[in-house]
């Protein structure tokens, strides 16, 4: 399993696209956002907790399609399903691969990116946070989308379609912490749900992606 | 003889052709007296005016497009733990007719909201949770649309259903959440059952009949499309390996 | 249209896009279960049912 992970993010990092790509989209989401509501503080201020978010989910849904794709396409999909590693420990490992190399520079990034949208000071611990702990759900639920849609050509578009309404719990608990902690109310309690939301999506979904994948190895 | 048998599409088939028109019938029979009686012979309430007949159209389809949900959920489960096709195709057939029931209840909501609240949407935790709910049906339907093989579609779409039914769920308490975080304690309330009057009762309770007959006519008439399509399927790839050998 | 008063467009219309919406529902899936029952007709060559 370790072993795969290492491979996946080898890969990732060699092949360049991917880890990069998903920044680069994040920054520029992140800039227009001005251009489209316009400069005044305290406007960006207000919607900044909501607009990294999204724009952190759109940034991961990016490099999505490349999880069992690559895989797919040179053939070692199938080996790795018959390989004595289940194949629950595969989702698992792929998802672990992709927040790596998706949800966690994201979460690095994000601050810089809050000085852009005005955020308000006391938020900043709260976005690194509430990211930190949602972005592995996004990553878990990304790989049950790509999952489902490795046996279709162009299955990308589709693949957003499925996993976006997926993605809505995380984005409304997460832009909920941060948005709290920029009014400087408590945060226990949507901090609590996304953590939850986390934690079952770690524990169940690899059952679901494997069995997805094992539908399509068929 | 066990309910199981109806799996068997030859048996569904066979059964379900006389049943059909007067399912269709009394589904039209049911609609029509609903919607008429609730549009010409109940009187107006006194805050909402006339637009409480669209409760008539509105609750019905509501219900009907969360349990046309549910029955894609169980018929998916049917079909993961079971293998009968019949269950499989049902659940596909239930999956625009839901849809369409999504999208029936978000209009006249939006229509209804329009003189009484002022506005064609807001933010409320049901109507988002419905808009969330038609984007799991358009998930749904394209996955099935998308996939070739029959069974690997039926497979995963089920997956995805089994997937989807817990996050719209969990959607649905997270936008509770959310909203209440907006606005506290002022949201709209969309709950007139607490004072429906008789009056306006029973000819809801006729219409909400109307539609879970249609509804169920629908499905059955489109999973009889869907076994005769797979039957065309079978037949002609037979027809091609019989060309391949002469 | 004193029956309905001043809301009258407003329940006309929902009335009308519901209605429009299941007719529409109800064509699509007539017509589809005809096409195929008459492709199934051909392609089994004599019996129509089944």
């Amino acid at each position: 399993m370790i072993a795969l992970l290492r491979r996946d993010l080898r890969l990732a990092v060699r092949a360049g696209g991917g880890f990069g790509l998903g920044l680069a989209f994040f920054l520029i989401v992140i800039v227009l956002v001005p251009f489209g509501v316009g400069p005044e503080g305290a406007v960006l201020a207000r919607i900044a907790p909501g607009m990294l978010w999204v724009a952190a989910l759109l940034a991961a849904l990016l490099s999505l399609d490349r999880i069992f794709a690559l895989d797919q396409e040179d053939g070692s999909l199938p080996l790795l399903a018959t390989s004595p590693l289940p194949l629950e420990a595969v989702a698992l490992a792929k998802g672990v691969a992709h927040w790596l190399t998706t949800g966690l520079p994201l979460t690095l990034a994000a601050p810089g990116l809050g000085v852009l949208l005005n955020l308000a000071p006391g938020a900043y611990g709260w976005l690194v946070l509430s990211l930190a702990l949602g972005t592995p759900a996004l990553s878990m639920i990304g790989t049950f989308g790509a999952a489902l849609t490795v046996g279709i050509r162009r299955g990308g578009l589709l693949m957003s379609l499925l996993v976006l309404p997926l993605y809505v719990p995380v984005l409304i608990f997460g832009a909920e912490v941060v948005r709290r902690g920029a009014e400087g109310m408590a945060v226990a309690t949507p901090l609590a749900m996304l953590g939850g939301v986390t934690a079952g999506c770690l524990a169940a979904l690899p059952f679901a992606t494997a069995a997805a994948l094992r539908i399509n190895l068929r | 003889m066990s309910f199981w048998e109806y799996a068997n599409p030859k048996k569904f088939m066979v059964t379900t052709a006389p049943v059909l028109p007067w399912l269709f019938a009394a589904a039209g029979v049911a609609l029509v007296t609903g919607l008429v009686w609730g549009f010409f012979f109940t009187p107006e309430e006194a805050r909402q005016g006339s637009t409480v007949k669209i409760i008539y159209l509105h609750v019905p389809s509501a219900m009907m497009a969360i349990n046309a949900w549910v029955m894609m959920l169980v018929a998916s489960l049917i079909w993961l733990v079971r293998r009968h096709h019949v269950s499989a195709l049902a659940a596909r057939a239930a999956g625009p007719v839901g849809m369409v029931m999504t999208l029936i209840a978000l209009a006249t909501g939006a229509i209804w909201g329009q003189p009484m609240w002022g506005t064609w949407w807001v933010w409320d935790p049901r109507l988002t949770s419905f808009l969330i709910l038609f984007l799991f049906y358009l998930g749904y339907i394209a996955l099935w649309e998308a996939i070739d093989d029959p069974d690997t579609a039926a497979d995963l779409t089920a997956v995805l259903c089994i997937v989807g039914s817990v996050f719209a769920v969990l959607s649905r308490y997270a936008v509770n959440f959310w909203n209440q975080g907006l606005h506290q304690g002022a949201s709209l309330s969309m709950d007139k059952q607490e004072n429906v009057a008789n009056v306006f009762y029973i000819p809801l309770l006729v219409s909400i009949a109307g539609f879970v007959l249609l509804f169920l006519s629908l499905v059955i008439l489109r999973t009889r499309t869907e076994i005769r399509v797979r039957r065309i399927r079978a037949l002609e790839a037979r027809a091609q390996q019989g060309e391949g050998r002469a | 249209m004193s029956l309905l008063g001043a809301y009258a467009l407003y329940v006309l219309s929902a009335y009308a896009v519901s209605l429009v919406l299941l007719a529409g529902l109800v064509w699509l899936s007539w017509r589809r279960a005809e096409r195929v029952r008459a492709a199934l007709a051909r392609v089994e060559g004599v019996r129509a049912d089944g």
